[in-house]
């Protein structure tokens, strides 16, 4: 349960709220007139497939789900769902793919 | 793979000439459209996602108009949840304030890689998208943005803003859905590993190229390397590693290129 008072909630509320603003608008706001030099272009066409990827992968390999344990059926689950993604390209197929596996996996482990 | 030597390795294959001219015809309302539609396989994980949120804040004990708050002023899932999960745990509110900002600070990247493409937007719609800035509608943007290099600024912020209402409305009104009538859903549903398998399900499409592979191999290498970090703040070191290498990966391919040739 959360201790604090409903003026403190609110007051991390707006905090994370004005921040994360701030974070988001940082660059398209503030820079947003000045052209980028060739090499930060080059870096960050590969924003996407470098920070997902590094948010999951302790997601994967210790999931709190199971108090950070390896777990095989999350294991097998995010593999298929990038194998999927891979052959099929098609992010829908490879959630179902991943999902389907998962449910699948837990029913028979336990 | 076969070494393709004439291969670009930044961009796809462009798709063929009738469906980019269909795309570059769209008016701002299609696309706006376009963008809604397109965004609608999200929302298979997004809503589970939305009703976990406010299942878990109701039973930190937040009441329904604080858990609205946060789903529209925070409006960024992994950080609502590192708040409330720190907050239940007696954490001082600075340290959760701070270290729920920490994962967002992945949004200064993509707020910085949208410049090229959103970059000559009056300011008021800069800061619409930055506010609506999140994992979904940035994935679909840059796809789009990439695939299709000649649409108009216009279309551009259309698209985006239709796939910002699909995703942050349903957003808000699934996380007070979950704080309503949230606890009937079922243990075995596993709802934790949603956001692993939304994140891969949106990062293997993208893997184009060697570089794109690379980088994202290098990520994970050095995400796990660092795990040990507080607060996540591993990914801060890891993702740009990644990004370095995706882009050294890049230049050396380029190299190579103009060397056979």
């Amino acid at each position: 349960m959360i201790q604090l008072s409903d003026t403190h909630i609110w007051l991390v509320i707006l905090t994370l709220g004005a921040g994360t603003f701030l974070i988001r608008w940082s660059f398209l706001g503030a820079l947003g007139r000045y052209a980028m030099p060739q090499w930060v272009l080059r870096l960050l066409r590969y924003t996407p497939v470098a920070v997902l990827p590094a948010l999951v992968a302790p997601l994967v390999m210790w999931p709190a789900a199971t108090e950070g344990q390896a777990d095989p059926a999350r294991l097998v689950a995010a593999i298929a769902t990038i194998i999927v993604g891979l052959i099929w390209k098609n992010m829908l197929a490879a959630i179902i793919a991943g999902a389907g596996t998962l449910f699948l996996m837990l029913q028979f482990l336990g | 793979m076969a070494p393709t030597p004439t291969s670009m390795p930044d961009l796809p294959p462009p798709p063929d000439d009738a469906a980019q001219a269909r795309v570059l015809a769209r008016s701002p309302a299609q696309s706006f459209r376009n963008g809604m539609v397109q965004s609608l396989p999200f929302l298979v994980v997004l809503i589970p996602f939305g009703l976990l949120f406010g299942v878990i804040a109701s039973e930190a004990g937040l009441d329904l108009l604080q858990i609205l708050g946060f789903s529209v002023l925070v409006l960024a899932g992994a950080s609502q949840f590192t708040a409330v999960q720190l907050l239940s745990d007696n954490v001082p509110a600075l340290l959760a304030v701070v270290s729920a900002l920490a994962v967002n600070l992945r949004m200064a990247m993509y707020s910085a890689s949208l410049v090229p493409w959103l970059g000559s937007a009056p300011g008021w719609h800069r800061s619409a998208v930055a506010y609506l800035l999140v994992d979904q509608t940035y994935a679909l943007a840059i796809q789009k943005y990439e695939l299709n290099p000649r649409l108009s600024l216009k279309q551009r912020l259309a698209y985006f803003y239709g796939a910002a209402a699909a995703m942050c409305i349903p957003w808000a009104i699934s996380s007070m859905v979950g704080a309503t009538v949230g606890r009937a859903i079922p243990e075995t549903i596993a709802l934790d590993f949603v956001i692993p398998i939304t994140f891969l399900a949106m990062i293997a499409p993208m893997l184009r190229t060697w570089a794109h592979r690379i980088a994202a191999l290098v990520a994970v290498v050095m995400a796990l390397a660092l795990s040990w970090m507080p607060a996540g703040t591993g990914l801060l070191i890891a993702a740009p590693i990644g990004m370095a290498a995706g882009a050294l990966v890049e230049t050396w391919q380029e190299r190579r290129q103009r060397g056979t040739r």
